[in-house]
């Protein structure tokens, strides 16, 4: 199965969770950067001409060169939260992989060894390095120990419609409870006919039929959730 | 306790805590900051054992995991310092890259002194390494007649020349490094080529007897340009070396070591090469010095190198 969440066990005593991004959401934010960053050089260029170009102005022009060549994106990840703008639009984020910030050492890494993961041509190694590991990691992650994770906010459930709540006539685990708790506050994305398939499946327990059976579920999840 | 509860209860606390992650550095936000993690993590492991439901876990585990990275955001390693680096980080990386130091180098000599030797002896040799038009505008740059060494034309001035080799020496020794990740094979061949390329014009100009204007123009700035050279290649090899032969750790784990420990050498390698494109670009090109002068300015760099780079085993216990 394809899962893309990372835990990590952090100092605070607990596992945190984090989702990887694979090649296309990185590819596009890629693209975006390349734009921008020749938006830069060819602005640089023309600024650099008033200083002469076979002086002071061509010197530093070519060391920003070199610069937005190499390290535009450490410079980024290092400073702006591990986000390129490219990666910023996508909200996509560089971080170390026990879920630090990423740091100048690893950023540096990372994106030196771009020029391997770029090879033959358009990251084909980056992208089949990418394909064979769960992390998604490209051959320079796996050098600077980083990973790309989604910073996307996570999508709050959908306002429930008022449920009279009702406490079951028998006990249930934990794990019964969350379930049902979940049927609960996923109907709303749920065609009524897949409602009405799940609830069936619980027909000996409930008792109800149909929509009631439904209802009935839906009753007890809002008692477990504390509805009053 | 009821989920709805729990959430009652904490709300207000999350809204301050995401709003003070917002604008983490004004006024009293990181003390706050500190003093909430470890509640918030107790709350997001309540939550966990509780099992609440997937859309509150998620949001607290978000909450967490950005907590965490503002208190880790300022740890000793992504501090600067300088002087530790100076005096230890980097002396210390080149005492332990000190075997692939030694391969590097004689990969990169080696090649470069046959060459050398040869295009000494053979005349047309030298067009066997190097592309004839590249031949002749090296012996532009090093003719006796031209009163700025090492430029092909007059107008390219010294800021010019700085910013070129910035770029161009700083990318090579980034590329040469990199290689190693082929299991060290392009770190080989950067290495290799670089050195019969340099080694094959050395041999040419000597066999013009250009010998007045060469070797002045590269001894300085050699010191620092060389070297630099030589730790890129040695970052690579240990990069190579790493996943070829992890010991007892995995491939992954080994890489992922080798990624650590060579970062000292790059910062190294780029302070290294800005001090060799300033030599070269504002030193080694002022023709009208003395030769005596250049070759004793030069042999004081070499020997601040060498001392420098032979410094690290003080602090090297193994």
């Amino acid at each position: 199965m394809l899962d893309t969440r990372y835990r990590v066990e952090i100092p605070g005593g607990i596992h945190l969770e984090a989702q990887v991004v694979g090649p296309i959401p990185r590819a596009f934010a890629y693209a975006i950067d390349l734009i921008i960053r020749g938006i830069i050089i060819v602005a640089l260029w023309f600024a650099s001409i008033p200083l002469g170009l076979s002086g002071m102005g061509g010197g530093v022009f070519l060391i920003f060169l070199f610069v937005i060549e190499w390290l535009y994106p450490v410079l980024f990840e290092v400073f702006a939260r591990g986000q390129t703008p490219g990666k910023k639009m996508f909200g996509i984020s560089v971080i170390n992989d026990d879920l630090s910030p990423v740091t100048l050492g690893t950023s540096l890494v990372r994106n030196l060894l771009r020029t391997v993961d770029f090879l033959p041509l358009f990251y084909l190694v980056g992208l089949v390095a990418m394909l064979s590991n769960r992390r998604f990691q490209r051959l320079g992650d796996m050098a600077a120990g980083t990973l790309v994770i989604s910073v996307r906010e996570a999508a709050r459930p959908a306002a429930m419609e008022e449920v009279q709540p009702l406490a079951p006539s028998t006990p249930l685990s934990r794990a019964d409870q969350t379930s049902i708790i979940n049927f609960l506050q996923r109907s709303p994305q749920l065609s009524r006919p897949r409602q009405q398939e799940l609830a069936a499946i619980l027909e000996g327990v409930t008792h109800e039929k149909g929509d009631n059976g439904i209802e009935y579920l839906h009753r007890i999840g809002a008692w477990f959730l504390g509805v009053r | 306790m009821k989920q709805h509860e729990f959430e009652a209860q904490h709300e207000a606390l999350w809204q301050r805590i995401d709003a003070a992650l917002e604008k983490p550095s004004q006024g009293d936000n990181s003390k706050f900051l500190a003093e909430q993690y470890l509640h918030l993590c107790q709350q997001l492991a309540i939550a966990k054992e509780r099992m609440y439901d997937g859309a509150l876990l998620a949001r607290l585990n978000k909450l967490a995991l950005e907590l965490y990275r503002e208190l880790y955001r300022y740890r000793s390693e992504t501090r600067l310092n300088f002087y530790a680096f100076y005096k230890r980080d980097f002396p210390l990386a080149i005492y332990r890259h000190r075997f692939y130091i030694l391969l590097a180098f004689l990969v990169m000599v080696l090649p470069g002194l046959v060459a050398g030797a040869w295009t000494y002896l053979d005349e047309d040799s030298i067009y066997s390494v190097v592309d004839g038009s590249q031949v002749r505008q090296v012996e532009r740059m090093y003719d006796p007649q031209a009163d700025k060494l090492g430029r092909e034309r007059e107008s390219e001035t010294d800021i010019l020349m700085f910013g070129f080799y910035i770029k161009n020496n700083i990318s090579v020794a980034f590329r040469c490094f990199a290689g190693g990740l082929l299991l060290g094979i392009g770190t080989l061949l950067v290495l290799f080529f670089n050195g019969m390329f340099m080694g094959s014009i050395a041999g040419h100009l000597t066999r013009l007897d250009y010998v007045d204007t060469f070797y002045p123009f590269v001894a300085g700035h050699g010191s620092f340009e060389l070297t630099a050279i030589v730790f890129s290649g040695a970052a690579g090899l240990r990069l190579g070396y790493a996943i070829l032969n992890p010991g007892q750790s995995s491939r992954l784990d080994s890489l992922r070591q080798a990624g650590r420990d060579v970062v000292p050498m790059l910062y190294g390698i780029v302070l290294m090469l800005v001090i060799a494109a300033f030599l070269e670009a504002f030193w080694s090109s002022n023709g009208t010095l003395p030769i005596a002068v250049k070759y004793a300015v030069a042999a004081v760099l070499w020997g601040l190198v060498l001392l420098y780079s032979f410094s690290g085993r003080r602090h090297g216990s193994r």
